[in-house]
């Protein structure tokens, strides 16, 4: 890894990679060559769920896992003369790639051959695997390794399949160990696929179709196995690597662990306690994790650990992804205890994850805790099982089918080949649950915080004498109480603010900052969800233990012998008992953290080396919770911030071995908001006692400045505030339990140098330098000084603050009094000197830093004359204006902005709350209203086939730079008529977007969503919007390969409606460094030139669009600065709606006075590009695109002079790859979206009479799951020619016959009705626009339909109308946020109808967990015959009722209709016993949607009346 | 925060004042004192913008939301600390500041900007009522002496603050009593002088010593200042009042504005004025259309003038405010309560000569009208032919403003380096060309508004407090 880590952007662990994955297996156990085959074919049909690179013949690798086939063993042995084989089981088959340069690989071999004698096993010889050198592509070529097989036979201490297994384990870690550590250049292309005396992997670097043609063992007739276990690979990136294709040696994997970092650095911390029996030297596996590999490769490790170390296969795969157990209430009372039990050995690897595993003899797979990868399989009556992440990738005849069902969250489904058979997820975990008394181990063991006896050593509440001078030892500011802390402490939550940020990096500032506030949250994009930490609660859990741990390798009692907290926020009464423990196992010591002051720099390092020392010493003297306290904080003592001790003494313990033997607790006055806590769970803190956060809220409930509640309850509400702020940020990443998080480090340094970083943030990412020990003792040192060297008359006040809000003696903000006020100015008046005093002020950072762009400056160019520059008219082609969906602003200010960048060419964004049809028709004038970019974001509101086909660009919105990570909401009193309309909501009642898009949960999904965009509307360009962090540039690449057009860079700082406070400021990271990152790896990988980089997040001037071209971007937009230009003056109440110039409001009253005119907007635009023309002329430049990429035209200005800032080095963002000459640095060639293979373009021939006469047209075709999107290019086609009505119901009339690929029937128009007699894949549905799907079993199936699964996960996402009838059960999330569709059906997973906002759904069967969750509109009407029901429906924002008579009517109707359309049994029986049946049905019904009916109900009989 | 819809919901309410019948008769302050109520209503109008252009519009900086809102909140005490933090005397800024914080209110872009003048002199004065306003001695003193020359509220602010920081302040000024233009140049019914008095017994508990009659340069010499202080700020105003070179000029009868407005303070304060000049009868003319004006404006009416004129050289403002100038400070035709009182107001007049009676007395005023061109994107005058007027006039009055500090005794004894407009140059620590020696308030801006005089001060005490001890923790309010 050392070889690959880089002077530039890349950081190679945030590859990511996802994929297609799946199995099939003779359940009795009967090897075949018919299986690999089988296998073969499954990896074939999924072959469009990975990726190609730049080379569209090397794939992103595949993969086929199967038992070793001896026969074909001992024939090759025979026939290359080798040793005779010992019998089967008493020998190991090792797959190997090797280098190919001769010495090396002689090398590699006896380093082989030498461990294997070492371990005392025979070493059999050598085969060289067969292979067709030219099937992989030329990339694939370039690396291919020489590929052979070791034999090795059971020797010494080998006897038996599990010992041989585990010497042939040792062997391979001990080989891997030696040749990284040897010095051989390409010690990189070794590897061992696989080692083992049951299973062999045969992959690489490789299209599924390639792997036959390239393995020729896979063709032999001898070559059999009971089970192939097959992934086809998508990665971010296409750094050619044979390596990283799956499966594995135990799993395949789709999905991604978000909690690596932490899991890896907690085995690395546990190894010190290994210790085995079964092994002679433990330290032989060392490091357990290999570090070169991706996290798939690193979850396998971790895996084969358990394994080989004593425990079952699904004991281990249980400890690794475990339920969610904690607020599960139907789980057994023996599984939560197991669970809790493993709770106290391993925390969760937690992420979106489909694993299937093998041992060789057990064959399963298991789903995350939150299903957030689709698993379907399907059972068939001659004993096999075919798992996949699609349904369909195999034919099987429908007469053949036992039992179709989809893998469900945190379960898992297994096949045992010995036992030869299908073993339940019940029957495994309650066998695993029994294996020991679990339950009472806890009982007597188990530590509960709240069972502690009271504390008897309270410190005083609250010292008011000392309070002021210590809140500024700490650095509080006026902001902290007023914004921050004040919010918390009344309402239970944090608050929410808007307008993005645009005050410096805290590098940068003038001004001394918190530790904290040099580090940037990580989150989610593309490649896992986020999570919904409200609407999906059930899988988070805030639990957590502390308190030393064993020996992972054994189960006692002991184990479980820790701390349990309900939260990670402790009371001053909770430390107090923490302190007080000692019961001859969990002691507790406290260690100051405390520095002289005065001591600069070099005093802080000392006392950071004393605090470790100790804490070393403490550990040795038997102490199990260590509390690192900062109180007595004087006029003597300075507090090391809080972040700096914890992370020290973490790091410290992990090096010295020492860290599971105590856990940390952080007794500190310096956090206070939400970040802060964070970052001290992030860097190992077990929990937090923010003492003087207490205090202060103390202070100011006696102050009377908290009045509404008394001190108890505010400090209550803080602690509620912060748990959920964690729990926030937690998601943001997808990292459901504390546990995980804990440690994980998921944050990236910006600021710091890499002496503090490696040393107390090790493994951080941080790229630009920046300051060291000594600064951050400055810092601490000024805020002291404050606290104590000021005179008493001068500081009756804290430090003004000024991050939120622009005071003069506060902090900088780009956008201030004198900017606002010149640019509407300059763009009122049209002025451009005026223009030009404002940019001069907005960049100039002479006197005071900002941002990393004040940091470059130009080179010297070769000038040319201005005229030759082409002219600001083109330049402003390729303006856009930020995504401000109308809902967030006023319909004013939207169509202002719509009308100037459609004067100009340009594009302006609908944003995410769709677009009134009307506006799609030019004004009288000429003037068009309608928005080039239609937006399609996570809420998915008002997304129609007829809202697609009038857009120029798509864009998928990933994460938004104010709030990456996160959903939003519009609150109900912004929801007006018209906004519901344009909506398809309800006026009043608010709006939810979910965090992630719940079709896109990883890489391929997005690629899947590109295509459904793509096939929606051709026209269009296909943009993603990204948020910069680190690792962006490597999504960005799999953006690229996904087959997007357009890639929008966006900063950290950006504007937003509403956003919670600790987003806005500290999630994410500037522009430069994303744009910059996203240009070297799309570079490096020749992926630039067929997509175009488009870069946004507080652009303002020539200049900073100067910047971004030469950093790589093509296309900028502006969206505070189009704001400002518009009437904005930053009031940052966007979520008030009170904005007093009507931009971010609907009051009439306020709307009536905005003031924009689209002149304004067009002379912004304007200008900024003349602007930008004075600098090319300058540098030499005549187009914008031949200044695309050149980064060799920035330099570095000289900082020195700033006491910060002179440590900042950005030599890693001016890096420009070194690649050949032809590979593009900008966008010259566009994508191959291959639509023309698209089952569409044969339906839109048939459908032609329907198309262009509107006549009655209806045809019959097969299809398949590679026939994907289907009906949704007709769809467009309808729209196109007949607007948003379509045509008249039944026009065209289409039956399918076969499995539908992902996404059937994606914005299906009206008059469009489609049949499938067969099953659908995921995303069916998606966006329904009008049209109606029936879909049924095949008439030949002899299974029970309403027990099988007829369509995959997330159907009907976002859909506005049609209807949809299906005999059969839905996969998880059916129906989310629907808003308009009816449908039936008779069974479903979890969190149905989960953020719907309209439409009727009827389910005559089984809903999963969480149904309703997030529910604002619509109704849901449940067939509950056991009654049940209610204990899985979430009932935050609904109510349950029975029928009354019109719901009667509506449910008989619906069910009528169903069974008529599908032949449905259950609807039969419900329809034949109606008297009793229709009793059983519960009404879901959100609580302020009913309101909002009754309301119109009376409103409109009040009427009635009236006009009577 | 204020009350999130307040602006929607509360129209702008300035407090009453006393009818003009009624004030004229006396010298005391006019304005009523607004009820609490009232007071928390107004500041409930304020929206706490995200950019809060009226504390970029204050001079001084007053962090105007936060106090807004926390009068709203009935926090009043919280509210006294907070103006106090920009500000050490509100009630001399809240009485006479022409209030740009007002012109930049957000509100003012399309609505009525918040009463904050109003609010900030009410929290001051509930201050005082409620006896909050008490000295604030340092706790340490430095040992360090600092002389502050000029009484005016530049050095009465830097005085404050530099003995707050712990040194010891000597504050001279040549007049008899302390404060400046604020104690002889603003009338007594705009600011009543206990306010100052107040101020110089808190300023006396917490370690500054003042010094009157004291005229630096020439019956105290410089240089015992410099040798017994360890730092010197000057503060001395720009005195120089313009003049108007015109036939006539000797006539008696003409005055400057800064002969005529002290001798009714002192009057007011009790003193005994032999041959005061007053308006009492006559019909007075006052040249200048500025704050001075007003001033003698005021004065005239409460004194009995028969009729007042008041003329100005440049064309009349408009009404309204141009576009393209919010949040800056506009032109516009401003009202005073002075000018409610009664006048007659006259625009784009040059005043040609003077002539007057056998006696030498001034008798009439011989002027002209102007227009007013655009030449070169400068403003240019020009005559109008014909339109050439005489007015009958007893007293006439100058008010055309300053030309800078008096540069011959005190600075030319020091020797500091001056501007080009005769101002004294100093640099970002407001140390002047002399180590040791500093100057700010309208000594080195030029003249200018009391807002920017405290300001000033407050600046230079950083700059002095920084030069004796190395760094200062004197709270800044930096320009933007």
């Amino acid at each position: 890894m050392s070889a690959r880590s880089p002077r530039w952007l890349l950081d190679p662990r945030t590859e990511r990679d996802a994929c297609g994955v799946g199995f099939v297996v003779n359940v009795k156990g009967a090897r075949s060559h018919a299986i690999v085959e089988q296998g073969l074919t499954v990896l074939r049909n999924l072959t469009h769920r990975g990726a190609c690179g730049c080379d569209p013949l090397t794939g992103d690798g595949a993969g086929i896992l199967v038992q070793i086939p001896d026969e074909f063993f001992r024939r090759e042995c025979r026939s290359a003369r080798l040793a005779a084989l010992p019998a089967p089981g008493s020998y190991g088959v090792g797959m190997v790639f090797l280098p190919r340069e001769v010495n090396q690989r002689n090398e590699c071999e006896r380093i082989v051959e030498k461990i294997i004698r070492d371990e005392g096993q025979e070493l059999l010889g050598w085969r060289r695997v067969p292979v067709d050198e030219s099937a992989p592509g030329p990339l694939a070529r370039q690396t291919l390794p020489e590929i052979r097989q070791v034999l090795v036979g059971a020797g010494r201490d080998a006897a038996g399949p599990a010992a041989l297994e585990r010497k042939l384990y040792v062997i391979r870690k001990r080989v891997e160990q030696l040749v990284r550590s040897s010095r051989m250049p390409d010690s990189e292309r070794f590897y061992v696929p696989s080692l083992s005396a049951t299973t062999i992997v045969y992959k690489g670097l490789l299209l599924p179709d390639q792997i036959p043609a390239f393995y020729h063992d896979l063709a032999d007739p001898q070559f059999v196995s009971a089970l192939a276990l097959v992934h086809q690979r998508f990665s971010t990136n296409t750094f050619p690597s044979w390596d990283r294709a799956h499966p594995y040696r135990f799993i395949a994997h789709n999905g991604e662990i978000n909690t690596l970092r932490g899991n890896v650095n907690w085995m690395h911390a546990r190894q010190a306690m290994f210790a085995s029996p079964l092994f002679d030297d433990v330290t032989k596996l060392f490091p357990i994790i290999d570090p070169a590999t991706s996290d798939s490769g690193q979850f396998d490790n971790a895996l084969e650990l358990l394994q080989r170390t004593g425990r079952s296969l699904p004991h281990a795969v249980m400890m690794m992804i475990p339920e969610a157990w904690q607020n599960h209430e139907s789980m057994s009372a023996a599984k939560k205890a197991f669970y809790e039990y493993h709770a106290c050995l391993q925390e969760p690897w937690d992420g979106p994850a489909s694993i299937a595993f093998t041992d060789g003899r057990v064959i399963g797979a298991v789903l995350d805790r939150n299903g957030l990868r689709p698993s379907r399989y399907v059972v068939t009556k001659d004993g096999f099982v075919v798992m996949a992440s699609e349904v369909g990738v195999l034919d099987i005849a429908p007469e053949n089918v036992l039992h179709k069902d989809r893998l469900q969250p945190g379960r898992m489904f297994l096949v045992d080949t010995e036992q030869g058979r299908i073993v339940g997820d019940e029957e495994i975990k309650e066998a695993m649950a029994a294996r020991r008394p679990y339950r009472q181990w806890l009982d007597q063991h188990r530590v509960r915080l709240e069972d502690l006896p009271a504390p008897t050593d309270v410190p005083p509440a609250f010292a008011p004498d000392t309070l002021r001078a210590r809140q500024q030892a700490f650095g509080y500011t006026i902001e902290d109480l007023r914004i921050l802390m004040t919010p918390m402490a009344l309402n239970g939550q944090e608050a929410v603010g808007s307008m993005g940020t645009d005050t410096p990096l805290a590098v940068l500032s003038d001004r001394p900052q918190v530790l904290f506030n040099y580090f940037k949250q990580l989150f989610a994009q593309v490649t896992n969800p986020p999570i919904d930490p409200i609407r999906e609660e059930l899988v988070m859990s805030l639990e957590t233990t502390i308190g030393p741990e064993q020996n992972l390798f054994e189960e006692t009692p002991l184990h479980c012998h820790q701390l349990r907290l309900k939260s990670p926020v402790l009371t001053n009464e909770q430390l107090a008992q923490v302190k007080a423990l000692d019961d001859g196992h969990l002691r507790a010591i406290t260690l100051p953290t405390l520095f002289p002051a005065g001591a600069g720099g070099p005093g802080l390092r000392q006392a950071l080396d004393a605090l470790c020392a100790r804490a070393s010493e403490a550990v040795a003297d038997g102490y199990t919770i260590l509390v690192l306290s900062d109180r007595g904080v004087n006029e003597r003592n300075v507090p090391i911030p809080s972040l700096l001790a914890a992370a020290a003494v973490h790091h410290h313990l992990i090096r010295e071995g020492i860290r599971m033997r105590a856990g940390l607790v952080v007794e500190s006055g310096e956090p206070r908001e939400v970040m802060h806590f964070c970052l001290l769970l992030g860097y190992g803190a077990g929990a937090v006692n923010p003492y003087l956060a207490y205090e202060t809220l103390r202070a100011m409930e006696t102050e009377g400045v908290i009045r509404e509640v008394d001190a108890e309850a505010a400090l209550a509400n803080y602690r509620k505030a912060i748990d959920k702020g964690v729990l926030k940020t937690m998601t943001k990443m997808g990292i459901s339990t504390l546990q995980s998080y804990r440690g994980a480090q998921i944050f990236e340094a910006i600021g710091l140098d890499s002496e503090v970083v490696q040393r107390y943030f090790t493994w951080t990412a941080s790229r630009i330098e920046g300051v060291g020990l000594d600064v951050l003792a400055e810092e601490a040192q000024r805020r002291h000084d404050y606290a104590y060297k000021v005179s008493p008359a001068l500081d009756g006040d804290l430090d003004a603050g000024g991050q939120y809000q622009w005071r003069r003696r506060g902090e900088h903000h780009m956008y201030n009094p004198n900017t606002v006020a010149k640019l509407q100015h300059a763009v009122r008046k049209g002025d451009y000197r005026i223009f030009k005093e404002y940019s001069a002020a907005a960049n100039d950072e002479s006197r005071r830093l900002c941002t990393i762009r004040g940091l470059l400056k130009f080179k010297p160019g070769h000038p040319v004359p201005l005229d030759e520059v082409e002219p600001a008219r083109e330049i402003v082609k390729r303006f856009k204006t930020g995504a401000m969906s109308l809902g967030s602003i006023s319909r004013e200010a939207h169509e202002n902005l719509a009308i100037a960048m459609n004067r100009l060419g340009g594009k302006s964004n609908t944003g995410e709350g769709g677009e009134d049809p009307v506006r799609f028709t030019p004004d009288p004038n000429g003037d068009l209203r309608r928005s080039a970019i239609k937006q399609v974001a996570s809420g998915r509101f008002g997304v129609t086939s007829y809202y697609l086909v009038n857009a120029d660009e798509l864009q998928i919105k990933m994460a938004q730079g104010a709030k990456p990570g996160e959903g939003g909401q519009l609150p109900g009193h912004k929801v007006d008529q018209y906004i519901a309309r344009i909506r398809y909501s309800t006026p009043g009642v608010g709006l939810i977007s979910p965090p992630p898009h719940h079709d896109i949960y990883s890489i391929e999904d997005l690629a899947q969503l590109i295509h459904d965009l793509k096939n929606a509307n051709d026209r269009a360009r296909i943009s993603v919007k990204l948020v910069a962090e680190v690792g962006v540039g490597t999504v960005a690449a799999g953006v690229s390969k996904a087959k997007a057009d357009v890639v929008l860079i966006s900063g950290d700082s950006g504007g937003t409606g509403a956003s919670p406070l600790s987003s806005i400021k500290h999630a994410g990271v500037p522009w430069e460094l994303g744009l910059a990152e996203t240009q070297q790896i799309l570079v490096a990988n020749d992926l630039r030139g067929r997509i175009r980089v488009e870069t946004d997040g507080q652009l303002k001037t020539g200049r900073d669009v100067a910047i971004a071209a030469l950093l790589g971007a093509e296309e900028f937009g502006f969206a505070s600065a189009a704001l400002v230009a518009s009437g904005c003056i930053m009031m940052r109440v966007c979520h008030l709606n009170t904005c007093p110039v009507g931009i971010a409001t609907q009051d009439p009253r306020l709307r009536a006075k905005f003031e924009g005119k689209p002149e304004h907007v067009v002379n912004l635009m304007l200008f900024i590009a003349e602007e930008l023309r004075e600098i090319m002329a300058a540098l030499g430049f005549r187009t914008v695109d031949e200044m695309v990429g050149r980064v060799d035209m920035l330099d570095v200005r000289d900082v020195s002079a700033h006491w910060k800032a002179c440590g900042v080095d950005l030599s890693q963002i001016l890096h420009k790859p070194d690649v050949p000459a032809g590979v593009a640095i900008r966008c010259i060639q566009s994508q191959d979206h291959g639509l023309e293979k698209a089952l569409d373009n044969r339906i839109i021939a048939l459908a032609r009479p329907a198309l262009e006469q509107r006549a009655a047209t209806a045809f019959e075709l097969p299809i398949t799951n590679r026939n994907r999107t289907v009906c949704t290019m007709l769809s467009a086609e309808v729209s196109r020619r007949h607007g948003a009505d379509g045509l008249p119901p039944d026009t065209i009339r289409i039956k399918f016959t076969g499995s539908a690929g992902q996404s059937f029937c994606a914005w299906l128009a009206p008059g469009v009705s489609v049949e499938l007699e067969g099953d659908a894949n995921d995303y069916f549905g998606k966006g329904l626009s009008g049209g109606r799907v029936v879909i049924y079993p095949p008439r030949a199936a002899t299974f029970l339909p309403e027990e099988n699964i007829i369509v995959g996960n997330v159907s009907l996402y976002g859909a506005t109308g049609g209807e949809v009838f299906l005999r059969g059960q839905a996969g998880e999330r059916f129906c989310v946020r629907n808003s308009g569709v009816t449908a039936v059906v008779e069974g479903l997973g979890d969190h149905g109808c989960e953020y719907m906002t309209k439409g009727t759904v009827v389910v005559l069967g089984r809903t999963g967990r969480n149904f309703a969750a997030g529910m604002s509109g619509g109704v849901a009407y449940v067939l509950d015959e056991d009654g049940t029901f209610e204990l899985r429906c979430n009932k935050g924002m609904v109510g349950l009722s029975p029928l009354d008579e019109r719901d009667e009517t509506t449910v008989r109707k619906l069910i009528e209709r169903h069974y008529e359309l599908t032949r449905s049994a259950v609807a039969w029986r419900v329809l034949s016993g109606w008297r009793e049946t229709h009793k059983r049905f519960v009404k879901v019904l959100p609580v302020e949607y009913a309101k909002v009916l009754a309301k119109q109900h009376l409103d409109t009989e009040a009427a009635r009346l009236a006009s009577v | 925060m204020g009350k999130i819809t307040g602006f929607l919901e509360i129209p702008r309410e300035a407090p009453h004042k006393e009818p003009v019948a009624a004030r004229l008769r006396h010298w005391h302050e006019f304005e009523e004192k607004p009820s609490d109520e009232q007071l928390r209503a107004q500041g409930a109008r304020c929206m706490d913008c995200g950019i809060p252009f009226c504390h970029k519009g204050c001079p001084l900086g007053n962090i105007i939301p936060d106090w807004n809102d926390l009068v709203y909140r009935n926090r009043w005490r919280e509210a006294m600390a907070r103006l106090h933090s920009t500000n050490n005397f509100p009630e001399f800024t809240g009485r006479i500041c022409p209030a740009p914080c007002e012109e930049a209110c957000v509100l003012n872009i399309n609505n009525d900007p918040v009463t904050i003048k109003t609010i900030e002199k009410s929290i001051v004065d509930h201050a005082w009522d409620a006896g909050w306003v008490v000295p604030q001695p340092p706790e340490r003193r430095t040992g360090k002496k600092v002389a502050v020359v000029g009484s005016g509220p530049a050095g009465l602010a830097c005085a404050q603050q530099l003995a707050r920081a712990g040194h010891l302040v000597t504050l001279y000024e040549r007049a008899d009593r302390i404060g400046g233009l604020l104690r002889y140049g603003i009338p007594d019914f705009k600011m009543e002088k206990r306010h100052i008095d107040r101020r110089m017994e808190q300023m006396g508990a917490e370690g500054v010593t003042f010094v009157t009659n004291a005229h630096v340069g020439v019956n105290v010499p410089v240089e015992q200042l410099r040798r017994e202080f360890d730092a010197l700020v000057l503060a001395g105003g720009a005195t120089k009042p313009r003049d108007l070179a015109v036939p006539g000029r000797e006539l008696k009868g003409i005055h400057f504005a800064m002969e005529f407005l002290p001798q009714q303070n002192r009057v007011v304060a009790g003193d005994r004025v032999a041959g005061q000049l007053v308006a009492t009868g006559k019909r007075v003319v006052i040249l200048g259309g500025g704050d001075t004006g007003s001033d003698c404006l005021g004065t005239s009416n409460r004194q009995g003038a028969v009729s007042v004129h008041q003329f100005e050289l440049l064309p009349e403002p408009p009404k309204d405010r141009p576009p393209f100038t919010w949040p800056n400070w506009p032109m516009i035709l401003r009202t005073s309560t002075s000018h409610e009182e009664g006048v007659v107001r006259d625009w784009s007049i040059n005043t040609k000569r003077f002539s007057g009676d056998a006696h030498g007395n001034v008798r009439k005023l011989h002027g002209v009208r102007l227009e007013w061109t655009q030449d070169g994107g400068r403003p240019a005058m020009r005559e109008i032919p014909g339109s050439e007027f005489e007015l009958e006039c007893d007293l006439v009055l100058l008010a055309l403003g300053f030309l800078g500090p008096e540069p011959d005794t005190m600075l030319a004894q020091l020797g500091v380096k001056l501007t080009d407009r005769g101002n004294v140059w100093v640099d970002e620590s407001y140390q002047t060309s002399v180590p040791g020696v500093f100057a700010c308030g309208d000594m080195r801006r030029g003249q200018s508004l009391v807002v920017w005089a405290i300001w000033e001060g407050r600046e230079a005490a950083r700059g002095v407090d920084a030069y004796l001890m190395g760094r200062t923790f004197l709270p800044a309010s930096p320009e933007l």
